[in-house]
């Protein structure tokens, strides 16, 4: 990316000292490839102090985010209670696939659903200061109101991951153990990656938001439960084309050791990271398209 | 009375000018309720009958929820009336001036908006809910007739409430973390995420009494001419609404004549 190479240009980024060798060099490439990660945080920060000065404000968005995390479990148990199970799922199980879509989601939402508001920055032209900025203009818009209340999602959301995986009949082997952990990590990264890539339609559609939202915070309604109850074409178009079952379904099927009650490949349940690198290279490329394209309103 | 009619054709004319926005919304509420449905239509198919509903209530719930949403509003987690911003910046000195009411000149200005948003968002939503799902449509008169009315105090509801979550503004200078708490929590009292019926008969009796019911369950109900409703009736259903109508409307000209009285505004 052109702003990668005006980081290394940059004086005092950890350029290397003359004569220093090799040791200076891996020191140099690692704080090349640190420097979006280390510019995200001082944004982030900047944000939640800026936030921080209306404390009541942030403590009820907070709790609001909490408490509707905790009824849509609530609405699972009561779905689940008069049903008795949703595609061979039990309760637990259940709350397995919501816990593993709503981690994934409650993260990824934290580090990148600022993204979605990009419209805003193009209508209102502070995209503009952002370009000359000598920082990622996606880790500013990334960045863009971060803001901790979003940690009202996470924490439960990962309770209640944790509660189901300890609930759940699964046998914990030493490899099983890390499992869950990569499950996340996979799944947030493909759901950044949908939210990346759907923010950059509004490179071209500036009121896609709205549109853009069912794709995201609808692909989390559609994944917070076992996907086999939307039927055969649902299942196929979201594990082909838009690859929101690896976040939760299949993740779900591999720890529980069960075969697909629809019959698609088993070999799929292994995939997630796979999948979530590539939509990560593809969010990447859709940017860096978006924002050859980009035209300013010229306000 | 003339301002005010005024007003209303220039809310619905602003608000018709956003096509994009309004094709964009459409898609999203038939989304969500596509989901929402298929969900219970899962549930439902292993039990058919849960307390008095059974799938094509349930999907037709649903879709009413949905439709609503361009009406009142009820899932937006940040501020959606201009006075909540108004306030925050002190701008709100400005529409205390004039020789109008500041809830009279709100109301027009946002029932011109929920206007626009049922005819060419809500409306087109239900029809999608139509066309893919079991879903009951008003086909006789009186029962079409009922539930516009319904829908115009589900209207006069929202806009009651959210006029209310603005005002804390006054006092709290910034409402978002009010606004946050009324779109998350606001759908699930209303009915929106599951159909009241699902609920412990307890609770869901309970719900149906608090103002937010008014603006999914019990326009469900009265569209699907369910006994289930408080006091037992169609008409019964319409009066609780027309009176949480009453009394919102009145607490917020009442709080607003306080506020300006007593609370000094931001910027001077």
């Amino acid at each position: 990316m052109a702003d990668t190479k005006d980081h290394a240009g940059t004086p005092g980024s950890g350029r290397p000292e003359p004569g220093s060798g090799r040791p200076g060099r891996v020191r140099y490439t690692a704080t090349t490839l640190l420097r979006p990660f280390v510019d995200y945080r001082r944004l982030a920060w900047l944000w939640v102090r800026a936030f921080a000065q209306y404390p009541l404000s942030l403590v009820l968005m907070s709790l609001a985010v909490t408490v509707s995390v905790l009824t849509q479990v609530g609405a699972v148990v009561i779905l689940f209670g008069h049903a008795g199970a949703l595609a061979g799922f039990s309760v637990m199980e259940g709350l397995l696939v919501f816990g593993l879509a709503s981690s994934a989601f409650g993260i990824a939402d934290m580090f990148a659903g600022s993204v979605e508001r990009l419209g805003n920055h193009i209508r209102s032209g502070t995209l503009d200061a952002m370009l000359i900025r000598p920082v990622s203009p996606l880790v500013q818009v990334a960045a863009d109101e971060f803001s901790p209340r979003r940690l009202g999602k996470v924490v439960p959301a990962l309770a209640i991951l944790g509660v189901a995986l300890s609930e759940v009949d699964v046998e914990w082997s030493a490899a099983k153990v890390g499992l869950p952990v990569l499950m996340v990590l996979s799944g947030t990264l493909i759901c950044a990656a949908i939210w990346v890539i759907t923010g950059c339609l509004q490179f071209f559609v500036a009121d896609a938001r709205e549109a853009a939202n069912s794709l995201t915070y609808g692909g989390q309604a559609l994944t917070e439960y076992p996907i086999a109850i939307y039927g055969q074409e649902v299942v196929r178009s979201v594990t082909y084309v838009v690859p929101l079952a690896f976040i939760s379904w299949q993740p779900a099927l591999l720890v529980l050791d069960r075969p697909d009650p629809l019959g698609m490949p088993e070999q799929l349940r292994y995939l997630g990271p796979v999948v979530a690198v590539l939509l990560c290279l593809c969010a990447a490329l859709t940017w860096r398209f978006g924002l050859r394209h980009y035209r300013s309103t010229g306000s | 009375m003339r301002v005010h009619f005024a007003v209303y054709a220039r809310g619905l004319r602003r608000h018709s000018t956003y096509r994009a926005a309004l094709v964009a919304g459409l898609i999203t509420n038939s989304v969500f309720g596509a989901i929402n449905a298929m969900v219970l239509l899962a549930v439902f198919s292993a039990r058919p009958q849960i307390n008095g509903y059974d799938a094509s209530d349930a999907v037709t719930q649903v879709f009413v929820g949905q439709m609503l949403i361009a009406v009142t509003m009820i899932v937006n987690t940040g501020p959606s009336l201009d006075l909540a911003e108004r306030i925050r910046t002190g701008e709100v000195a400005n529409d205390l001036l004039r020789p109008v009411s500041l809830q009279g000149w709100c109301l027009s200005q946002d029932l011109g908006r929920a206007t626009c948003g049922f005819l060419f968002r809500g409306v087109p939503t239900f029809l999608v809910g139509v066309v893919l799902f079991d879903v009951v449509a008003p086909y006789e008169i009186a029962g079409a007739l009922a539930f516009s009315t319904s829908v115009v105090l589900a209207a006069l509801v929202g806009f009651a409430l959210r006029y209310l979550y603005s005002l804390c503004g006054f006092w709290m200078l910034d409402s978002r973390g009010v606004w946050a708490v009324a779109g998350l929590v606001g759908p699930i009292l209303a009915g929106m995420i599951l159909p009241l019926p699902l609920f412990p008969p307890a609770i869901g009796d309970l719900l149906r009494l608090l103002p937010w019911a008014s603006m999914v369950q019990i326009p469900a109900e009265i569209l699907l001419g369910k006994e289930s409703l408080p006091g037992g009736g169609i008409l019964s259903g319409l009066a609780l609404q027309a009176l949480w109508a009453a009394v919102l409307l009145g607490l917020g000209a009442w709080i607003t004549a306080t506020a300006t009285r007593r609370v000094v505004i931001q910027g001077g």
